[in-house]
């Protein structure tokens, strides 16, 4: 129970999130790599908080899942919406705006 | 030890509402305008969300004047109350009701306001055409501004890390929404915000685990605590610049500097234009705020190690906004790309790291604020069959057609330039006489060069306007309603008087740049 093995974990997760964001194409999957990103800083936040014996990390993990939320019912919306006019929730297909 | 922690009673928190009332304020009007949605009819709706709005952020900026001189911490350290925090809240709502006063024009459109009648209806769908032939508008935009507001009040305020990852999200969640909303041109403005919101959920997780890392680091998120911790303690380097780098990277997003900037000509040319407007000022006010407070309150102890990331960053800023906009057709990119420059200028204020520093930052936003609302406005008003006329080649001739609207351009354009008698003069005077004072000669150098590169795109666009003949079946420059005339009345006076006599405007910056730690 090394507090320190869940940070390296953590750290882990955010790089998988972070490759995933640049390297996926379909929106939802890149959703969830963002997602899985600030999860990730949860655990840091637990474990960090375990680490110093305070309970300031402990209680931002609440708030950031409630942001989280937010988040999700925002993105879903825009992609929904985009799929739905374009019959696609490709990152390259959105490739309108250019010079 | 967690178990010590469990132990000790939780103490209710002590809130002081008068010093945190702007914000209330407005996140109230917020909620009062969800409200209006469920139970006001249809017709009522929309004069109902106008006088909430308007009333909302004159009361709040009120109450912000009524604020001035405070210094203190609130809500346990989570909010600074202090002379930036007041002087930016001002900022961001000034900014915000001439910006409304945009979002309010029906008569440029002849189909209504800048938004779509229903923006669940499909583009093109005859579903779209039968609410737009009812004159239906989507008056949600009122409350998701408000709470946009709300957050930009709460942003350059916040003490901590937790609350200024909170009013990020406050700030940049509504602003998703908006970008998506236009009447015109639909699809991009759908894919406007689809890049953004991926972006900006992106970058926000960069700024949260970056929040991680100093937590870890100093065992507390409140910028005093890292400030402490950073002076008292030596080591563990590598959390204290990871998470200086995240949360750098976060910021640096938000405001829209290189390599961070991507998102911005996509946005600005997809957004509904008075939204391009509204977050073309407010977010840029809001984000160098908060990006001012982490570096100069928490993290400024270790300045030694961040500003020569923030002397690369600030450069290829100015360089990378100069030469884009330089190639840019379209009038609303070209403005996107001038706002990046822009934020190259305002990094030279974070970089000095003084009291002149801060100061002439918040002059800066403040001045740059006006400018760009009032470009944006003036963009809005030349329009062809298919709505906005954004590509600059039918921008020729303007000065033939409208001699007004084009020589309000060209004040806007000037003062973006930074020419003498323009507040765009003053606000780079300030802000780079404050670099050269804190020894970062070089970077002004780089600056000014990068100044006087700009202003040859803007002075093309005068020249367009005033030296070449206006095509024949160019774009008219319809007549707005009162809304927009006050809005651009407002935004050339506060260009020309902060250019002609700045001194009052720079004593009241003088007095308020002072950080409460």
């Amino acid at each position: 129970m090394n507090p320190t093995d869940y940070v390296i974990l953590a750290a882990i997760l955010f790089t998988i999130g972070t490759v995933g964001v640049l390297i996926r194409r379909n929106a939802i999957v890149v959703f969830m790599c963002v997602e899985l990103m600030l999860n990730a800083a949860n655990l840091a936040f637990v474990a960090f908080a375990r680490q110093s014996g305070t309970l300031d990390g402990q209680a931002i993990a609440f708030f950031v899942m409630v942001v989280a939320a937010c988040e999700v019912v925002v993105g879903l919306a825009i992609i929904v919406t985009v799929f739905r006019s374009r019959r696609s929730a490709s990152l390259d297909d959105a490739n309108l705006l250019r010079n | 030890m967690s178990l010590v922690a469990l132990a000790t009673p939780i103490v209710a928190p002590t809130i002081e509402y008068a010093r945190i009332a702007p914000v209330l304020i407005v996140l109230g009007a917020a909620l009062l305008g969800v409200l209006i949605e469920a139970f006001v009819s249809r017709p009522l709706r929309r004069g109902a969300q106008l006088f909430v709005t308007f009333i909302a952020l004159a009361v709040a900026f009120w109450a912000v004047v009524r604020l001035h001189g405070t210094s203190t911490l609130a809500v346990q350290g989570a909010v600074a109350i202090d002379g930036p925090t007041l002087f930016l809240q001002g900022s961001v709502l000034l900014l915000s009701l001439v910006a409304a006063l945009l979002m309010a024009e029906r008569e440029v459109d002849p189909a209504g306001d800048a938004f779509a009648a229903r923006a669940s209806a499909l583009p093109g769908s005859n579903e779209e055409r039968e609410f737009t032939a009812m004159g239906w508008t989507q008056t949600e935009v009122w409350p998701l501004f408000l709470f946009s507001v709300g957050g930009m009040l709460l942003f350059p305020a916040a003490n901590d890390l937790l609350t200024m990852f909170v009013a990020l999200e406050v700030l940049s969640l509504p602003l998703y929404l908006l970008a998506g909303m236009a009447r015109r041109r639909r699809l991009l403005s759908q894919e406007a915000a689809l890049k953004y919101f991926v972006l900006g959920a992106f970058s926000s997780a960069f700024f949260l685990f970056g929040a991680a890392l100093l937590y870890g680091f100093a065992g507390t998120v409140q910028f005093g605590g890292i400030a402490s911790a950073l002076s008292s303690r030596a080591g563990q380097t590598g959390l204290v610049l990871g998470g200086t780098g995240l949360i750098a990277v976060g910021l640096l997003f938000k405001v829209g500097a290189a390599p961070f900037h991507q998102w911005t000509p996509d946005v600005y040319q997809g957004s509904p234009t008075p939204i391009t407007a509204f977050m073309a000022a407010g977010t840029k006010v809001a984000a160098f705020g908060a990006l001012l407070r982490v570096f100069y309150v928490a993290l400024g102890g270790i300045r030694w190690d961040w500003r020569p990331m923030m002397w690369t960053i600030a450069i290829l800023t100015m360089v990378v906004g100069v030469v884009m906009a330089l190639t840019q057709q379209d009038i609303k990119r070209m403005l996107a790309y001038s706002s990046v420059a822009h934020a190259g200028f305002l990094l030279t204020g974070v970089i000095a790291v003084s009291q002149r520093g801060l100061g002439g930052s918040m002059f800066y936003l403040l001045t740059y604020g006006f400018t760009v609302i009032g470009a944006f406005a003036v963009v809005s008003l030349v329009r062809d069959s298919a709505g906005e006329a954004t590509h600059l080649s039918q921008w020729a001739g303007l000065g033939k057609r409208s001699p007004l609207l084009a020589g309000i351009f060209t004040v806007f354009l000037l003062a973006m330039a930074g020419i003498p008698l323009t507040s765009g003069f003053a606000g780079k005077f300030a802000i780079f006489a404050s670099a050269v004072a804190s020894g970062d000669g070089p970077l002004v150098v780089v600056a000014v060069l990068a100044s006087a590169a700009a202003a040859f795109f803007y002075i093309r666009v005068i020249v367009l306007m005033f030296f070449s003949e206006p095509a024949q079946d160019g774009p008219v420059v319809v007549v707005p309603s009162a809304f927009t005339t006050i809005a651009l009345a407002v935004c050339v006076a506060v260009t020309v008087v902060l250019g002609v006599m700045p001194q009052p405007v720079l004593n009241l910056v003088d007095q308020a740049s002072v950080f409460v730690r």
